[in-house]
């Protein structure tokens, strides 16, 4: 069934339409990849579906329920999460905080309970806690649950990223080139863990990547956005061969030889 | 357990002081405990949310204004029973102020930063000047004739207005610190710092930054009214001048000289801050010439250039104790 | 209709002034993204120093544009200094810190300045130097043009004129435009920022003294505490024009002025001054960005 539908979502900020009435969707349980040349409008897609721009036109639909126009928490609390592009942690906070801040959604006591120290505060605190942590040790993180997340190194900081996303347990989950920054070793060790992860948690998985290695080894199918429209959308290999993708990447046959087009 | 414990203690030494010092010194230990709230609530806005509110002072105002009107609305109350109006007048003060801080909050903090700033400070001056020219408030000439405690005589022992202020004021000082510490050791106060860190991030990750924001506020808004009851009935006499926006500088001189997100930091920095004039009045007497607020603002450029800071960061001093102690473990 | 006129050039002679000192606290947050609380201050000291100035040379009572030139001298060259050294002492330490440390700085700062020109010059007020005989110009109806007005508006729109010729038509104005707009990339496009943000400081700290020897002409009773409230109008004038944006800091500072008088013409004076913190709490709430402003949307 489809997880996520884009219904011709545009995106307009004054005189530039960064998204052009695009319309794609993503079955469940799918790993899907978004990719594009730079300035395509892959980030701005992410953005109209996690509710921090509120489409233009068009209309988003996630699990059955119209998500357009819905707050980021609101549409988070629905289970659709993501990872950031440039690695948005809460720098001062510890690696766990970080990941507690999002099970937040999950804990139901009030602002009494804890001042009062309650039964059920020191009880879903507790849990809350535990959840944590597990998630940190399937990550190998568990060891560095008290260290500032600023402290952490380049890679592990993008594994926080990721692991606090999973901790609003969502059912679709959004990564911005997560591979950014990354090694050949540490890009395979992603792609074993995206696949983990997926398998794992039930996801459903949309990837923005820039590394075509990553993208046509664990995508099952890929859309290809230019200059904020659709131009591909199909399997890595039909996508791989599409001659208006390689034009969008590399330019045509004339700019490429160095003559006018 | 614990805090009731602390609470004894201290209230306890309020007896030694009441029996100690003089009623100057009694009534600079009244002031550093309204300062000391007036710091730590907002230090939860300015330091454990991060958004930037000056307009404390209004707040407080609110508070002060409130129960000193309902004070003289009310028959005074003597003996024992004394303390339960004052605690009514400080719950009115800290709701009416926390009406205001909604009131305030609502449009005010989807703005960042330096317009958050400017709002606030303008709210703040706002609720002065409506102060001002309120008659039934007195206006300009001020409110007269604000009851504050009085001894509880019972038969052979005198209970001195001092321990029945001292009591009702450590009451709230205490609970004002358990409030904030427990609550950002719970997902509110997670909420809390996570606005701080990255708006966006949190918004992505389920926080209503919003509600968050707001929350932090009225809180805030709450403490600083009780704190301006608290206020009302010391001074027994409340002017709009004394709510002017060199209070709410004051207030975020506390917070920033203590530290962002330090309670300690506040209480510590409360006191300083309560002294200081205090400790600088003979220089004023000696030199003929009142240097201190210059001295005070001179202070203020060096801190903020030299230790931004403040004192403990966002460390509490229980931070330093357990590191100091685990160092020694190291050592041995 | 003769009262409306009269408002208008009131009004208009009050928001040039409200204007020119809009321009300096637009400057510095279109440059900084600072709000300089110390700005009101370096207006006050503007106009000591020319106090002083005309005391030490003797021309306390010799009205005439030889005297206005004197004090605007002064006045500038001495808030281009005090600007300076603030900006290099106070402001600059704290380039790369947080905006919340810098914003208390201003504040300490503009505390410092107030309190020590109560200590040095003393808290009550002083009588500014008679800078120009204010005569009637022109009467019609009862409406009066005074020179004062006049020269006023003449003053400003010299001022303004140099400024635009230096923003627009310099190179110097090209590198403060780039600076203001990304420092970052300024710096790597060869601009040494710290002199712009330097010489943001004297033009804007200049235009606070012209700005407060014409407040002493009008209003010939200076005090350590002059800056607050104008200060605090300046800085309305500028964010309804959209801070940061010079045209706008004209504007704003316009109607401000115009406004001012028609609330105090035909509606009660009690609420001159409330008025301009009315004022403030509207835009911010419903358009922060000002009139002149843009929106702009953060990237995520």
């Amino acid at each position: 069934m489809k997880l996520l539908e884009a219904q011709n979502i545009t995106m307009q900020f004054g005189g530039l339409k960064a998204v052009d009435q695009l319309s794609f969707h993503i079955q469940q349980g799918e790993l899907m990849g978004l990719i594009g040349p730079n300035g395509a409008g892959k980030t701005t897609v992410f953005n109209m579906l996690t509710g921090v721009y509120r489409p233009t036109l068009g209309e988003v639909v996630f699990d059955g329920k119209t998500i357009t126009g819905l707050k980021p928490y609101q549409i988070s609390r629905l289970g659709v999460t993501r990872t950031f592009q440039n690695i948005r942690l809460f720098k001062d906070l510890s690696v766990l905080q970080n990941v507690l801040v999002a099970s937040n959604q999950h804990l139901s006591y009030g602002m009494a309970a804890p001042v009062l120290k309650t039964k059920g505060f020191l009880s879903q605190e507790k849990e809350a806690q535990e959840k944590a942590l597990q998630l940190l040790s399937i990550f190998g993180l568990e060891k560095k649950a008290q260290d500032e997340a600023s402290s952490l190194p380049y890679g592990e900081q993008r594994k926080l990223e990721i692991i606090r996303a999973l901790a609003t347990e969502p059912k679709l989950i959004c990564l911005d080139e997560p591979a950014a920054g990354m090694n050949h070793q540490e890009t395979h060790h992603l792609m074993e863990t995206i696949a983990k992860i997926r398998k794992d948690f039930k996801l459903t998985v949309l990837l923005i990547e820039h590394d075509m290695k990553l993208v046509m080894g664990i995508c099952e199918r890929i859309v290809v956005l230019d200059h904020g429209c659709k131009i591909e959308e199909g399997t890595p290999r039909q996508v791989q061969s599409s001659a208006k993708v390689i034009e969008a990447y590399l330019g045509t046959d004339a700019e490429l030889q160095g003559g006018s087009v | 357990m614990k805090p009731l414990l602390v609470f004894a203690g201290l209230w306890l030494c309020g007896f030694a002081v009441d029996f100690s010092f003089d009623a100057f010194i009694q009534l600079i230990l009244i002031y550093i405990m309204i300062n000391m709230m007036l710091a730590m609530s907002l230090n939860l806005v300015n330091g454990y949310t991060g958004q930037f509110s000056l307009g404390h002072a209004g707040f407080m105002a609110v508070g002060a204004y409130t129960s000193g009107f309902l004070s003289t609305m009310l028959p005074p109350m003597a003996g024992g029973l004394q303390i339960f109006s004052y605690f009514f007048y400080a719950i009115s003060g800290g709701l009416a102020a926390a009406l205001a801080g909604w009131l305030v909050g609502l449009p005010s903090l989807r703005l960042k930063g330096d317009y958050l700033a400017i709002v606030t400070l303008g709210f703040g001056e706002i609720i002065r000047v409506i102060l001002l020219n309120t008659q039934a408030v007195g206006g300009a000439r001020g409110m007269y004739g604000i009851l504050g405690p009085t001894d509880w005589d019972l038969g052979g022992f005198v209970v001195s207005k001092f321990v029945i202020g001292y009591t009702h004021a450590l009451f709230w000082v205490v609970l004002c610190f358990l409030t904030i510490w427990r609550l950002i050791r719970s997902s509110h106060g997670r909420a809390f710092l996570s606005v701080r860190e990255d708006e966006v991030a949190a918004e992505a990750m389920g926080v209503n930054t919003t509600q968050a924001k707001v929350r932090a506020f009225v809180l805030s808004s709450f403490f600083a009214g009780v704190a301006g009851s608290i206020f009302a009935h010391y001074a027994n006499y409340l002017n709009p001048g004394s709510f002017a926006f060199m209070r709410s500088i004051d207030a975020v001189i506390m917070v920033v000289l203590g530290g962002m997100g330090s309670l300690s930091g506040s209480l510590l920095a409360a006191v300083f801050i309560t002294v200081l004039p205090e400790a600088l009045r003979p220089l004023k007497d000696l030199t003929g010439v009142d240097l201190r607020m210059v001295i005070y603002s001179l202070s203020l450029i060096l801190l903020m250039i030299l230790r931004p800071k403040g004192l403990f960061g966002s460390n509490e001093i229980t931070d330093f104790i357990r590191r100091k102690s685990s160092a020694q473990k190291v050592k041995a | 209709m003769e009262d409306f006129v009269q408002h208008i050039i009131n009004g208009v002679s009050l928001g040039s002034i409200y204007a020119l000192i809009a321009l300096g606290y637009t400057m510095v947050y279109g440059i900084l993204q600072l709000i300089n609380f110390a700005h009101s201050d370096v207006y006050m000291m503007g106009a000591f120093a020319s106090y002083y100035t005309a005391m030490f040379l003797g021309r306390d009572n010799q009205p005439g544009v030889g005297t206005l030139v004197i004090l605007l001298v002064a006045s500038m060259v001495a808030c281009s200094l005090l600007g300076l050294v603030i900006e290099r002492f106070c402001y600059r330490p704290l380039r790369k810190a947080p905006k919340l440390n810098i914003l208390i700085t201003a504040i300490g700062v503009s505390l410092f300045l107030e309190y020590f020109a109560q200590v040095v010059f003393g808290a009550d007020p002083k009588v500014f130097p008679s800078v120009l005989n204010d005569t009637v110009l022109a009467e019609m109806n009862g409406v009066q043009l005074k020179s004062s007005d006049v020269t006023v508006l003449a003053v400003t729109v010299i001022m303004m004129l140099i400024l635009n010729f230096v923003i627009y038509k310099t190179m110097l104005g090209k590198a403060m435009r780039a600076t203001s707009t990304n420092m970052s990339v300024a710096s790597l496009m060869g601009v040494n920022t710290d002199k712009i943000i330097a010489f943001t400081f004297i033009v804007g700290s200049s235009l606070a003294g012209v700005g407060s020897v014409l407040v002493g002409m009008k209003y010939p009773k200076i005090d350590p505490l002059m800056g607050m409230l104008i200060g605090l109008k300046a800085f309305v004038a500028a964010v309804l024009g959209g801070i940061g944006n010079i045209a706008g800091a004209v504007l704003g500072g316009l109607l401000m002025g115009v406004s001012e008088e028609m609330v105090v013409g035909y509606l009660s004076s009690t609420y001159r001054d409330a008025f301009a913190f009315g004022i403030l709490i509207v835009i911010l709430i419903f358009r922060p960005s000002g009139l002149l402003g843009k929106n702009s949307v953060e990237k995520v």
